[in-house]
């Protein structure tokens, strides 16, 4: 049974369909990924797994449904989302942007939480040096850093990634992918929805390729990159 | 030139007024940061709370309880129109079993006539819950709405608002009994004893909002909610509690004004309005975000009006409210916002 | 509406009153609803064109009223004079606060008008010459030929004449370049702004349209009260009178009335009844007002107007007359635009690093790169819409750096939104002739008085003819809410094309577009450029793009790291790997 089992979802903004009959699924323990050039749907998509926006169809986590839930009742639940604009409390420090990542767990006690910082630190040492500072001064990297640190501190069962090396350069970009492969080892199931298809594939196990709001590609991502559709997309056909 | 001792006592008096204003505009900049309602009822809660505590002197039960327990039965039939089980449940027990139950314990406790801090309680305890309530009533069904449809939403309710206080309360003003007599002399500052019960209130109520804030998972929570509300929605707090906690939070606030204000002056139904209306301007100042600034500004509101009493008596509300409109300029100008209008 | 049927209302407005067994309390009431129809339709004006939401209407209806009480009572001038005092009263008042408050936008603005209105309430309450809170009394009632018009039908036939007058003065206004240009400031302003439109001048007569509507109002109600007081004119009434604009359709000029005559009923029946129910003396139709404004907010934001009348016919405007002078294109070839060194910085990010290239006239310019390259802050920093930190716009050599969109487009260049950002109120043709804003010249006065039916139609004839060229003439009195995404996005490229710039900016124009479409859009683009438009093209449509442009820039990081033809970019291992992505 697989941990994430989304049917038919589509989303519908001021008469366009941004996306149309997706459906995906993500295994327990797995990595999967979801390409595709911008616009595609992709973002809309993620926003309606988590019930931030009305979608139709159905998303069953973890063998229940939560299609009509509201997004705190997902969380509950173990999913979480790293959305593209991040979304941090920019006027509190790092410290208190990581604390409410707990707030899931919030009756257990403050010494449970004080281990998850130290993990989270942990992951990103970074985020170690800057723990006082206001979330809103910290650069681009340690914004997504931060931004996965507050998702992980209510130690999801998935944990769902909006395009997490926008704007960010290429090295920091590389130390960013590498989490995401130890995110498994923690138990940690990822989607990860990105524009960097190359890295996107090579850190998956299943890709889907989503194109006008529909999947036109799925399956195996190693068998996906060498696939010639894969670069027409993001290039258009060779002259 | 005005001697030092009328100067002193304007800047005293300005100072006193001002608390109040302060108190005020930390609830409005709260209710705003959660909810982005620009709450102008407010006023009407701090007559509301004057008027019953000085009402209390007569050891009739509080006939403002008729308003609460009515806007309690209209705040739980609008959201029984959505809500199903366990929300129902909640719904019933906080828009009728809480103002039943004010209703109940204050008709037993008035004619024991416990004294001026148990009236100041009750008072209280009768007028906050209208807040809330409001906030179902009226905001809640408008969450996603613009902050100018909801700002014209919180004109139309000040309006019922203040209707039903004439209705209740009746035309005429006043004056509460003071919770203390004394009167402190400090060289040439004459301090009575209500003007420090004010500043010790609008300083405590600061304090305590502060650790509530600092502290507090509920403050942490409603904080965030303030900053960003999809990501607090992100990490699990439930957006739509923090506006209700927001307007509790507001409620109390206004009520507690209330009752402090009532024994500086006479009320009358709608004197709030003019109170919340200088608060608002504090806040404004503060761009409706900083608490400390919207607090100063209180404080310069309440001192400019003092003097502005004095020169020009007739003129001094034409003072206070043409300077919004610098203000609102500056403020303005600093966010800068989308040319659409919409 | 024909002239006709403004006749046929003008009788029935001078005949009606004098119906015999007509009761005089009836028409005492169509009084009071004329007279606040015409203050609302000041506010459908105000809030239901331009989006400003104003509480201060009622004051200013008391400029007109105290400036016709003062002049005919204390100087005895004669109440028809009064009429002009009182609309150029109320028109500085309005222009004086105007130029303090419209620069506030949304909720701002509408504090703003609250503070003026109770400013000017304790104003009006304090001054001596204004007779304080008793006001002035012993007003002399309007008089035609030493006949004075005591009689409260008499003054039915000039308050509704009045009334017909704002109505039409209104729908005039509306009906022209300047109606189009305030009905951009909800939703548009900025495609506005991009076409010329001078966005402070348009708020700017707005508020100063309702203004005059207000005091003109106000001089009507001075003369049939006979005694003006501060109370009408404070925050209630003008809460009151947004209401009847809310609960009418502020939208809507029909709302106006609608909206009057329900409030003054409805009013006048609570004040009826409603003592028999909570005790005289009481006026407690405040209570019904404001639980009345937040259900309309909750239950029906748009009024009731939208809900009881049927869809009204579209607008159909003649476009058979020739079009408006075709502008002279520069020599092919030469510099239209050029970018030098340019840099965006937000905060510590630098969204454009260095941003340098050359447009020529006849010439197509793709500019592309991922998601997060820095495109649409180099597209806004080329129309003006963001400054740069440094560097330089040059159009046709002229230095346009920091130029606002409105000098930007006076300079010949217009552009398209990603986010099409077309006017919803308005029809496909209408937001097609938004864009020859700047290529028009009548004034509002020349609008109201009719003068500008010749240079409309030509207007129009243009708007025609560009959209005939862009495939949408079928669609040309369709409702813009009514056109999917990829349509609207072509009918801005229509507006822009209206505007006869020499320089065109299309920010991703395929997007959405079905294959036939973009074929069309792309013979479009050919048929554009082979009469020397200079075109810059942002795309993500790779197709779309590498088979159109001449040239192509390709942006990462903010930075432009190729350029060149599109066989030889597609072919750049840096370009692949920025598209792509590098193996992590």
């Amino acid at each position: 049974m697989s941990l994430l089992d989304a049917q038919n979802i589509s989303v519908a903004y001021r008469g366009v369909r941004a996306v149309e009959g997706v459906s995906i699924a993500v295994q327990q323990g797995e990595i999967a990924s979801v390409i595709g050039p911008n616009g595609a749907g992709k973002t809309s998509l993620l926003a309606a797994l988590m019930g931030l926006i009305p979608s139709e169809g159905r998303v069953m986590f973890d063998g229940r449904d939560i299609s009509g839930l509201p997004t705190e009742a997902r969380v509950e639940r173990g999913l979480a989302l790293v959305p593209e604009s991040r979304d941090l409390f920019a006027t509190m420090t790092v410290r208190e942007n990581l604390m409410l990542g707990a707030y899931r767990h919030r009756s257990e006690g403050a010494a449970k939480r004080q281990a998850g910082m130290e993990e989270a630190f942990e992951l990103f040492p970074r985020l170690r040096e800057r723990a006082e500072q206001l979330a809103g001064t910290l650069s681009g990297g340690e914004r997504q850093m931060l931004a996965m640190g507050r998702a992980l501190m209510g130690r999801p069962r998935l944990l769902m990634l909006d395009e997490p090396s926008l704007g960010l350069a290429p090295l920091i970009v590389r130390d960013i992918f590498r989490t995401i492969t130890t995110l498994q080892e923690k138990g940690v199931s990822v989607l990860l929805v990105e524009q960097n298809a190359r890295a996107a594939l090579a850190l998956s196990a299943h890709a889907s390729v989503l194109e006008n709001g529909s999947v036109t590609l799925a399956g195996d991502s190693a068998a996906l990159a060498a696939d010639q559709r894969v670069t027409e997309l993001y290039l258009g056909a060779a002259h | 030139m005005m001697d030092t001792s009328t100067l002193l006592a304007l800047v005293q008096d300005g100072v006193v007024n001002g608390a109040i204003y302060a108190l005020l505009a930390l609830a409005l900049v709260l209710v705003f940061a959660v909810t982005r309602t620009i709450f102008i009822p407010v006023g009407e809660i701090v007559s509301f709370a004057a008027l019953t505590y000085a009402g209390l002197d007569n050891n009739a039960t509080p006939k403002v309880l008729v308003l609460t327990m009515g806007l309690g039965l209209v705040a739980f039939l609008r959201g029984a129109i959505r809500a199903r089980g366990r929300a129902l449940l909640m719904l019933g027990l906080e828009t009728l079993a809480v103002p039943a139950t004010v209703t109940a314990v204050v008709m037993v406790v008035v004619p024991m006539q416990l004294g001026i801090v148990a009236n100041a309680a009750i008072a209280i305890a009768c007028v906050a819950p209208i807040a809330p309530l409001l906030y179902r009533i009226a905001f809640a069904p408008l969450a996603e709405a613009s902050v100018l449809v909801l700002l014209i939403a919180s004109v139309g309710a000040h309006l019922a608002l203040s209707g039903l206080g004439l209705l209740v309360f009746g035309p005429e003003g006043a004056r509460g009994e003071p919770f203390s007599d004394a009167v402190l002399e400090m060289g040439p500052i004459i301090l009575p004893g209500q003007a420090i019960w004010v500043l010790a209130a609008t300083l405590a109520t600061m304090i305590g909002l502060w650790a509530f804030f600092r502290f507090t998972l509920a403050g942490a929570a409603l904080r965030a909610t303030a900053i960003n509300r999809r990501g607090a929605r992100l990490v699990g707090i439930a957006t739509d509690q923090a506006g209700l906690r927001a307007f509790w939070l507001a409620g109390m606030i206004a009520a507690v004004s209330g009752v402090l204000i009532a024994p500086l002056t006479t009320i009358y139904y709608d004197g709030g309005f003019l109170i919340g209306l200088k608060g608002f301007v504090a806040a404004i100042v503060g761009g409706l975000v900083s608490y400390p600034l919207a607090a100063l500004a209180a404080i310069a509101v309440g001192i400019l009006e003092s003097f502005a009493a004095f020169q020009a008596s007739a003129f001094k509300e034409v003072i206070v409210f043409a300077g919004i409109i610098p203000v609102l300029l500056w403020r303005s100008l600093r966010h800068v916002s989308v040319e659409d209008e919409e | 509406m024909k002239p006709l049927y403004w006749l046929a209302l003008a009788a029935l407005a001078v005949l009606l009153p004098w119906l015999p067994g007509l009761p005089l309390f009836w028409v005492s009431l169509a009084c009071q609803i004329g007279i606040c129809a015409i203050i609302a339709t000041g506010l459908v004006v105000l809030t239901g064109v331009a989006g400003m939401t104003s509480f201060a209407q009622a004051s200013l209806m008391g400029i007109g009223a105290y400036a016709t009480a003062v002049l005919s009572t204390n100087y005895g001038l004669s109440p028809w004079l009064g009429l002009p005092a009182a609309l150029i009263a109320s028109l500085l008042v309005a222009l004086a606060m105007g130029a303090v408050t419209l620069r506030l936008s949304g909720h701002y603005l509408a504090l703003g008008t609250i503070a003026w209105s109770v400013s000017l309430y304790y104003l009006y309450a304090n001054l001596d010459i204004l007779g304080r809170n008793d006001g002035i009394s012993g007003i002399p009632p309007l008089s035609i030929a030493g006949w004075k018009l005591i009689d409260i039908r008499a003054s039915a036939v000039v308050i509704g004449l009045g009334l017909l007058g704002a109505m039409i003065t209104t729908r005039h206004l509306l009906d022209s370049r300047w109606g189009r240009a305030m009905r951009a400031l909800r939703g548009g302003a900025v495609a506005a702004a991009s076409v010329g439109v001078e966005l402070g001048q348009a708020r700017m007569l707005a508020f100063v349209y309702a203004a005059v509507l207000a005091g003109f109002s106000g001089w009507l109600f001075a003369h049939l009260q006979r005694a003006v007081n501060p109370t009408p004119f404070g925050l209630v009434a003008g809460i009151q009178y947004l209401l009847m604009a809310v609960v009418g359709g502020a939208a809507h000029l029909p709302g106006a009335l609608l909206g009057a005559a329900l409030v003054v009923l409805v009013n006048n029946s609570l004040q009826d009844w409603l003592p028999h129910l909570v005790g005289p003396g009481v006026n407690a139709e405040t209570v019904v007002f404001g639980l009345a404004l937040v259900l309309m907010l909750q239950a029906a934001p748009t009024g009731l107007w939208p809900l009881l009348a049927r869809k009204a016919k579209p607008r159909h405007h003649d476009t058979t007359t020739t079009a408006l002078p075709r502008k002279t294109m520069p020599a092919l070839g030469s510099v239209a635009l050029q970018a030098i060194g340019l840099q965006r910085r937000f905060g510590g990010l630098v969204a454009v690093a260095d941003l340098s290239f050359t447009l020529h006239q006849g010439e197509l310019l793709g500019l592309i790169g991922p998601n997060g390259a820095g495109k649409s802050t180099s597209f806004n920093l080329l129309s003006g819409v963001t400054q740069p930190n440094q560097g330089r716009v040059e159009l046709a050599g002229r230095d346009m750096t920091g130029s606002t969109p409105q000098d930007m487009a006076r300079g010949g260049i217009a552009r398209s939104f990603q986010h099409a950002k077309l006017v919803q109120s308005l029809t496909v043709i209408e937001n097609v002739a938004l864009g020859t804003h700047l290529r028009g010249a009548a004034s509002p006065v020349a609008a109201v008085l009719r003068r500008d039916r010749a240079e409309e139609a030509r207007i129009f004839a243009e708007a025609a003819v560009q959209l005939e060229r862009c495939g949408l003439a079928d669609l040309a009195d369709a409702s813009a809410t009514e056109l999917a995404l990829g349509q609207q996005r072509i009918v801005e490229i229509a507006r822009a094309l209206a505007a006869g710039p020499s320089v065109l900016l299309l920010d991703e124009p395929a997007a959405g577009l079905r294959h036939g479409e973009k074929q069309a859009l792309a013979a479009l683009l050919r048929q554009l450029r082979a009469e020397g438009m200079a075109i810059l093209l942002v795309e993500h449509d790779m197709e779309f793009v590498m088979s159109l442009a001449d040239r192509l820039v390709v942006m990462d990081f903010g930075t432009v790291i190729a350029e060149g033809r599109p066989q030889d970019v597609r072919n750049n291992p840096a370009v692949i790997e920025a598209y792509l992505g590098g193996v992590a």
